[in-house]
């Protein structure tokens, strides 16, 4: 395919742009704060690393790090086994209310989160779910499994169904056909589909905050730690919000090649 | 079956009527997947987890919109009171105005911006990687820390953005203190955060177009524009369908970074619909309002995604 001659520049130019406030944020981190606050400058005169070592130094700082990771996965996982399943008779049935229960499926990814709040603190109390990793994944299942099965239907309805029937013939069951057979085939759609799942659920702020107290409080939550009544502390700040994207980072960089190969087979 | 049909259906409020047999006759013929349905049992662990996790909790919703609640023990019936209350209140229409105006900018700066990006981003080698990569970054960003670069980037003092404008440029830019300054504030960190959720649908969809499309282009003498109009975009539709819908509904819906940069202001410029509601139910903890509230909120954007989603899906056939 050709491209226009000067696409190569202005491309790297915007992914420049796209860069600039990171890098202001990482630069923050490793300035001390009479720097960030007392002199504007370009480049940090001198570097500290003092801010790490806070972070890692204080165990509600790590373990709260360790939390979003740990129910995102989970989370993520959750996902993947409840929609596969559903995106399959999706894209191989036709059934009663199919179309309606699709779109509504849909449609919880558009409840605004903000009054859902006050029953979600509610329900997760009663039952026990709340301040766990077990109760977040579940809860930001609402908008994730939604997604998944969206992405995951799509993807199989490219998959011709005449597999389905030759494995049939060849005395396949309906589940051992599905775990032998189907699921090796969409493998990068599994990638991709997790990769939204974990994406989602690592963004997210307002529920998680709503439903955890100490055991399983996110990391951005924690960030509002660093305003106190001596103001706020901004390389502290700038140090947990580059740790943040560390995560995201290495998830993308394991699945850069299914996002283009993963879509490409799918929605399109 | 039917009843459970039924039930998943009804709670959403956007449920319709079955189709008509006619309907579901032509379908018949357009559609080779067989009628089982059995498929509800694959699809059972969707509907419980999901009514666990939204049916519940929009059934307390409606509990509080219809009741005026002075103690846990102590509520009156008040029906369709709040509905009218909001529908009527004048700084919801503003905050509704407001939303409105800001996803239809989003939506028409970011949906070309992304295709263009996707359209530049290269094609072979480790470039395509590491292109990859930075584009999605942004994605990756928990929302109030997308907030907080803003918030940090766009200071006139200690942020590079807004200390290059004012003291670059020249030009007076403060978001804490004037409305315009704040809104392009919110405005440009949106673009800067959700871009590239258009760009990676985009390339994604480019890159499934097959080679002798471009190879027969071409031969033809066709023009970049020419390729781009008449292939590269038609080839686009699926996913700048999905790109649509989930930009107009998450910009619909914004909350946390403006929250975290603005808190709504200064005054109320960027107050948008949810910064209200949640000012609304957990500030002023006014439950029945706030109840009402979000059912509206939550209707208006499902009609609006519905008909994006009609006309976006029909207009290719």
């Amino acid at each position: 395919m050709r491209r226009l001659p000067w696409a190569r520049t202005v491309f790297w130019l915007y992914v420049a742009t796209l860069m600039l406030p990171i890098l202001w944020m990482f630069g923050m981190s490793i300035r001390p704060n009479q720097d960030i606050l007392g002199s504007f400058s370009l480049i940090p005169e001198r570097v500290t690393f003092d801010n790490y070592a806070t972070f890692f130094g204080e165990t509600s700082w790590y373990s709260s790090y360790l939390n979003s990771i740990i129910y995102t996965s989970l989370n993520a996982v959750m996902s993947l086994i409840v929609a596969l399943p559903a995106a399959y008779a999706f894209s191989r049935f036709r059934f009663a209310g199919d179309k309606h229960l699709f779109f509504w499926l849909l449609t919880n990814r558009m409840a605004p989160p903000a009054v859902f709040l006050l029953p979600f603190f509610q329900i997760y109390q009663s039952v026990g779910l709340f301040d766990t990793h077990l109760g977040v994944a579940i809860a930001h299942m609402l908008f994730n499994v939604p997604l998944a099965v969206w992405i995951l239907e799509g993807f199989m309805s490219g998959i011709p169904r005449e597999i389905d029937e030759t494995a049939a013939i060849d005395g396949y069951s309906l589940p051992r056909f599905f775990v032998r057979i189907f699921l090796p085939m969409i493998r990068s759609a599994i990638g991709v589909t997790a990769f939204f799942c974990f994406m989602f659920s690592w963004v997210e702020l307002l529920i998680a905050r709503t439903i955890t107290s100490v055991n399983a409080k996110p990391i951005a939550a924690s960030m509002t730690r660093t305003v106190s009544a001596a103001g706020v502390d901004w390389g502290l700040l700038a140090t947990a919000g580059v740790l943040t994207i560390v995560p995201g980072a290495i998830v993308i960089w394991f699945v850069r090649n299914y996002i283009a190969k993963g879509f490409a087979m799918g929605r399109v | 079956m039917t009843d459970q049909t039924t039930v998943a259906q009804s709670p959403s409020g956007a449920a319709e009527p079955a189709p008509p047999p006619a309907e579901e006759a032509k379908d018949a013929r357009v559609d080779p997947r067989p009628k089982n349905n059995r498929a509800w049992w694959l699809v059972l662990p969707v509907v419980v987890s999901v009514a666990f996790t939204a049916v519940i909790p929009l059934m307390t919703v409606v509990n509080y919109s219809v009741q005026d609640v002075f103690s846990p023990s102590e509520r009156i019936f008040v029906g369709l009171e709040w509905f009218r209350e909001i529908a009527r209140d004048p700084e919801v229409r503003g905050a509704f105005v407001r939303t409105l105006l800001f996803s239809a900018q989003v939506l028409l700066i970011e949906i070309p911006l992304g295709v263009a990006v996707a359209v530049a981003m290269p094609r072979r080698g480790v470039s395509v990687s590491v292109a990859l990569v930075l584009v999605a970054l942004p994605l990756l960003i928990p929302w109030n820390v997308v907030g907080t670069i803003w918030q940090i980037f766009a200071r006139g003092d200690i942020g590079l953005g807004g200390w290059a404008i004012n003291n670059v440029l020249g030009v007076n830019f403060n978001y804490t203190l004037d409305s315009t300054d704040a809104w392009l504030t919110v405005l440009v960190m949106d673009v800067w955060h959700w871009t590239p959720l258009v760009a990676l649908l985009a390339y994604a969809g480019l890159r499934s177009i097959p080679q002798p499309y471009f190879q027969a282009a071409q031969i033809d003498g066709a023009s970049a524009w020419a390729t781009f109009r008449h292939i590269q975009l038609p080839r686009l539709r699926g996913v700048l369908t999905i790109a649509i819908l989930l930009r107009f509904m998450d910009s619909f819906m914004i909350y946390t970074e403006p929250f975290v940069v603005t808190g709504g202001g200064p005054g109320n410029a960027t107050s948008f619909l949810s910064i209200l509601l949640s000012k609304i139910a957990v500030g002023q903890f006014d439950l029945g309002p706030a109840g009402a509230f979000s059912l509206l909120y939550f209707l208006f954007v499902q009609i609006l995604c519905y008909v994006f989603f009609t006309v976006l899906t029909r207009s290719g056939r």
